[in-house]
């Protein structure tokens, strides 16, 4: 089955081997962003998360940042 | 007087046959056979082959145990100091056989154990943390090459003389980390190095990384809105109070929590575990972490079949590689078994 990883250190996630990787915003809150109103961050939460599935239905045929 | 030590050999180095003689049952023989002959007689009269066992591969990786107890029985009544198995060249099932017996026989009667095998046997990976492997020729063209060193290794072993590197030593890198002393402190060494590093000459690490694995890409999802979609974190999150007590950092276990029936993950349910980053954000909204809220909108919507049931948590957080791929591998088996088709795994 496909895994997408979703994560703040991109150059960590490609040594560990992911093959469909989603930068995220930061360590302490990679689908988030406390600064912005509750609204505002749910969508770009939202954002991420189609990214990812995008990725999910994606075919990679090697390491892709996404 | 000599150390006492056993030889463990495949039936074909004991002379009983080839591979239509693999499930040959193991049996002991007093003093040496094959291969024993000429470690015998590497061991210079400071130790002794006291005894060779010798059992057919298919037998042996059949019947793991109960071979690995028959070797620890002989081990006690021979009053055995050490055991020896192969070298297995690159023959898988004997190189499989000599590093369960030796795993086995190191942990149940706590003597030293060496095997040799070709660095690329798949024995040499599954049983280089519990053995001592030489890393040997892939056919027993290697074996006058191959006895000598695993004979000079027991030796230093039984001796209980201090190891130095896996590289100074000749054998294959165990994985295991030691402290030592050094003459210069480390802020030299690590600046010696780099001097080395920009003038383009060799150097050694003192810290070496661990080496990850490559796994092919599988194809992509075809059918979104019929997929099954499963949440993993290394994050951290878990639900409030930390019922399994996941380290904050070094991590022990995983946990598995059921999100059936939950839409939105708040400072009142869902907290993390994790020591490694600022807890406050993702204590207010854990979502930050694990987007347990959007995936619930898009099963809502059709986007997605639906979020599986369960999601997976640890800390990683100095957690030990082999740990984490021995939970990667428990929880990709039962997210299979659960019929899931695809996995977001999310770390801060």
């Amino acid at each position: 089955m496909p895994v997408v990883h979703m994560a703040s250190i991109v150059p960590i996630s490609q040594s560990v081997g992911a093959n469909r990787i989603i930068p995220t915003v930061a360590i302490p809150y990679p689908l988030g962003n406390p600064t912005l109103s509750p609204a505002e961050e749910k969508k770009l939460r939202r954002g991420l998360v189609e990214k990812a599935l995008k990725a999910l239905g994606a075919d990679v045929t090697e390491q892709t940042v996404f | 007087m000599a150390y006492r030590v056993i030889h463990y050999i495949n039936q074909f180095f004991g002379g009983v046959g080839g591979e239509e003689m693999a499930d040959h049952k193991p049996e002991v023989r007093v003093g040496q056979a094959g291969p024993a002959m000429a470690l015998h007689a590497a061991l210079k009269g400071e130790a002794e082959v006291v005894a060779t066992i010798v059992c057919g591969d298919n037998y042996c990786v059949a019947n793991q145990k109960e071979v690995a107890a028959l070797v620890a029985t002989t081990v006690k009544k021979y009053k055995a100091d050490a055991l020896v198995a192969g070298p297995a060249f690159n023959a898988g099932r004997y190189g499989m056989a000599c590093g369960t017996v030796c795993a086995a026989i190191g942990e149940a009667c706590g003597i030293p154990t060496v095997t040799a095998m070709f660095p690329e046997n798949p024995g040499v990976e599954l049983y280089k943390a519990g053995t001592y492997i030489i890393p040997a020729a892939d056919s027993a063209r290697g074996m006058g090459q191959a006895i000598p060193a695993m004979a000079a290794l027991l030796l230093k072993l039984l001796r209980k003389e201090a190891l130095q590197s896996p590289e100074a030593e000749g054998y294959i890198e165990r994985g295991v980390r030691v402290n030592m002393f050094y003459e210069k402190p480390g802020a030299e060494r690590a600046v010696d190095m780099l001097l080395l590093k920009l003038a383009g000459k060799p150097f050694t690490t003192e810290y070496k990384m661990p080496v990850f694995d490559r796994v092919t890409p599988r194809p992509g999802i075809t059918n979104m809105a019929g997929a099954t979609i499963a949440l993993v974190t290394s994050g951290g999150i878990v639900p409030k109070g930390n019922p399994d007590h996941i380290a904050a950092s070094s991590a022990r276990s995983y946990g598995e929590y059921d999100i059936a029936g939950v839409n939105d993950l708040t400072d009142t349910t869902y907290q993390t575990a994790h020591g490694g980053y600022d807890q406050t954000f993702a204590n207010q909204d854990a979502d930050r972490v694990l987007p347990v809220d959007v995936l619930r909108d898009l099963e809502r919507e059709k986007k997605i079949g639906k979020l599986h049931h369960l999601f997976y948590s640890t800390v990683g957080n100095g957690t030990a590689v082999a740990s984490a791929k021995k939970w990667g591998e428990e929880i990709g088996q039962k997210l299979k078994e659960a019929n899931v088709q695809a996995v977001i795994l999310t770390s801060t």
